[in-house]
């Protein structure tokens, strides 16, 4: 290869502009300058201290390594405890479940809203048998359990608790995390059955009931990776997390909860994308803003309430279909930013997302590289390594400030439910997607293999194919199941939570002897459906 | 360059499934490029979507498809159409569908399928020149 000499721009070309993947524009070097004088370290503090910039432990990863918990499901209960049962054979160390779109957006198997869509981009799930078959084998007071699942939710984990009380475990004695964040559905990822207005009080009841019976239970998992993957930046990720999180903390402060006795138990979700130095920023900041919120909001006195603890997951959005062994590197770095970032727990994308749910062989290489980063590269020996970097933390600081800027906004427009009504964030993401796909339209943004270093060649790696029959043999099931309950029993049961729905008692005590009778998740849906009303899609552009 | 202003294309996502980063995208990128744009919003029926193509009487539509149900939601929705006497409507779609079913819907009347990765200049301009006012 001959060495090619460096051209000078042409005075005609315009001077080349760097920015991050959100199109933050960059400086060409950061100095001590770029930071707060001698503020700067008290604002950046100690990991495991107030405001938990370099982290929520003192000791961080050190001390405790990640939960490594890729996320999983797809065709029957059963095909999908059986990838639970491969998981975990290969050192995961907690399990998170994908359920597929008809429970996700609360319609039975044998629905005719289903038709095609039964196991399809997750596990189906309809009823309790079905749940039981899901966990069989699985020591649920052993392994912490996330579950993925948002209008639906209180059914599905009145469900979990109704198995695992099945088995003799009390749900004391359950760890782990429902995703349970509608404000985000209604911003980004867009699975929904009722208004924003009941679906944050089903909410507050499932925060109320799990932290009096459930306290090692996350009942929400306040969620930014889907408006990432909906196309927004990474301030806006942040900006529009953290106020969905603020409209839940002041809907259970109105309810009457004292902060410090829930707030310990609301954990976050972030996306980790490929701009590495924006996404560690984006996660110490994130950290920060919470903490100073929680305080001086809501008068939070228990540091718990100000830690936000936070799992993450690489971008689905960043992966490409063409050349696809090439997102095994995207996936290694967009980790390795989490875990510089400080998170707790990750799942890291397999190679094949964009073409089907992950093969056995891919989701390997996908744990395999968590746990190269964990115990080959060395970065978890100490603590925040890059705490104290001057384009860390100057970057740290503008994502703080441009993220709380859009608090303030969202606080003007009547708090985050009437902005969403608004249409204030999904119009915002909307604009930020479009930003960057014309960037990438122009090249001014790559994506190797896409619109750059192209290969003609097709991908030859094996995918998984849902089996045919999936569809046939879950609605089957659930008629069966339907058929052989006590019927007035069932009946009865639903009727008792249609009741609860209006007269405002906590939903979760009637949902759990529902599910326990026989009523199915569809069915709930069905009552959530005539008793708050349907959310239809504004369909903004 | 704009597009003939006569062309009305329906941008639809059919199925249960969220993901409508894309057809925003390319609703938007349409109507940039001078065509009128009607898009339905998320969680559409076969029977929504055939009914809203009628009633707006468009020359195309374009389908955003990323829960793996493609090949259910395509044909369901070219019955329907063909039924309501739509058969000159041009079916055009995209999303996560693996090579071996764009060959099957393509042999099955849909006309073009875009994979991740196509700009949006790639889709305007296909249909710029495949997409004509219905007569």
């Amino acid at each position: 290869m001959s060495a090619q000499p460096k051209s000078a721009p042409t005075p005609s070309e315009p001077p080349r502009r760097f920015s991050t993947i959100s199109d933050m524009e960059i400086k060409e070097c950061y100095t001590a300058d770029d930071l707060d004088g001698r503020e700067a370290d008290a604002k950046i503090g100690k990991p495991g201290e107030f405001p938990y910039t370099r982290g929520v432990y003192p000791t961080m990863h050190r001390g405790r390594p990640w939960t490594m918990r890729q996320f999983a499901g797809f065709g029957t209960p059963r095909d999908t405890n059986e990838r639970f049962k491969f998981l975990l054979a290969r050192g995961q160390t907690g399990l998170s479940t994908a359920f597929d779109m008809p429970t996700l957006m609360g319609y039975d198997a044998d629905h005719e809203r289903s038709l095609g869509e039964v196991g399809r981009e997750g596990t189906a799930l309809s009823t309790i048998d079905d749940m039981a078959e899901l966990f069989d084998g699985i020591p649920l007071d052993e392994v912490t359990t996330s579950m993925t699942v948002n209008c639906s939710a209180s059914i599905v984990l009145a469900m979990y608790f109704a198995v695992a009380e099945r088995r003799g475990i009390p749900m004391s004695k359950l760890g782990g995390t429902i995703q349970n964040d509608m404000l985000k559905e209604y911003i980004a990822q867009k699975e929904w059955i009722s208004p924003p207005v009941p679906s944050v009080r089903v909410i507050i009841d499932m925060i109320e009931f799990c932290t009096k019976e459930a306290p090692r239970f996350h009942p929400v998992s306040i969620s930014g990776y889907h408006i990432r993957e909906a196309g927004s930046t990474a301030v806006q990720e942040v900006a529009f997390t953290l106020a969905d999180g603020l409209g839940y903390v002041e809907a259970a402060v109105a309810r009457g909860l004292e902060v410090d006795d829930f707030a310990p138990r609301l954990s976050f979700f972030f996306n980790l994308h490929n701009d590495f130095l924006e996404e560690i920023a984006k996660l110490r900041a994130a950290r920060r803003l919470w903490a100073r919120l929680m305080r001086d909001r809501f008068g939070a006195k228990n540091p718990r309430s100000m830690m936000l603890r936070t799992h993450a997951q690489t971008a689905g959005c960043s992966l490409t279909a063409q050349q696809p062994v090439n997102n095994v590197v995207r996936v290694a770095i967009q980790a390795l930013a989490g875990v510089l970032g400080g998170v707790q727990s990750l799942h890291t994308n397999s190679m094949d997302e964009t073409l089907a749910l992950p093969s056995e062989n891919a989701v390997m290489v996908a744990l395999r590289t968590q746990q190269i980063i964990a115990e080959e590269s060395g970065v978890t020996n100490t603590v925040d390594p890059l705490g104290g970097s001057y384009a860390i933390e100057a970057l740290t600081d503008r994502i703080e400030a441009e993220a709380e800027d859009y608090i303030n906004q969202i606080d003007k427009l009547g708090g985050i439910v009437r902005a969403i009504e608004l249409g204030f964030p999904q119009k915002e993401i909307a604009e930020a997607a479009y930003h960057f796909q014309r960037q990438f339209d122009r090249k001014e943004k790559v994506m190797v293999g896409v619109n750059r270093y192209q290969n003609d060649e097709k991908p030859s790696i094996e995918l998984l194919r849902i089996h045919a029959d999936t569809e046939d043999k879950q609605s089957a099931r659930v008629r069966a199941f339907k058929a052989a309950r006590d019927q007035a029993r069932a009946t009865a049961r639903l009727a008792d939570v249609r009741t609860a729905c209006r007269d405002g008692q906590n939903l979760m005590p009637p949902l759990i002897a529902a599910v326990k009778d026989g009523v199915t998740l569809g069915e709930i849906c069905d009552v959530y459906r005539d008793e708050f009303g349907v959310y239809r899609d504004p369909a903004w552009l | 360059m704009s597009a003939d202003p006569r062309l009305r294309i329906l941008v639809a996502k059919p199925g249960l499934d969220g993901h409508d980063r894309g057809a925003k995208i390319i609703a938007r990128a349409l109507r940039d490029a001078g065509i009128e744009v009607i898009y339905t919003g998320l969680h559409q029926t076969p029977e929504m979507i055939a009914e809203a193509a009628i009633q707006e009487d468009v020359d195309a539509i374009g389908l955003s498809i990323l829960s793996g149900a493609h090949n259910t939601l395509f044909p369901a929705i070219m019955r329907l159409i063909k039924e309501k006497g739509g058969d000159d409507i041009a079916i055009f779609g995209g999303g996560i569908i693996p090579e071996e079913d764009i060959a099957s819907l393509k042999q099955a009347g849909v006309r073009e399928i875009f994979t991740p990765g196509a700009t949006t200049d790639d889709i305007v301009a296909w249909v710029r020149t495949n997409v004509h006012p219905r007569i």
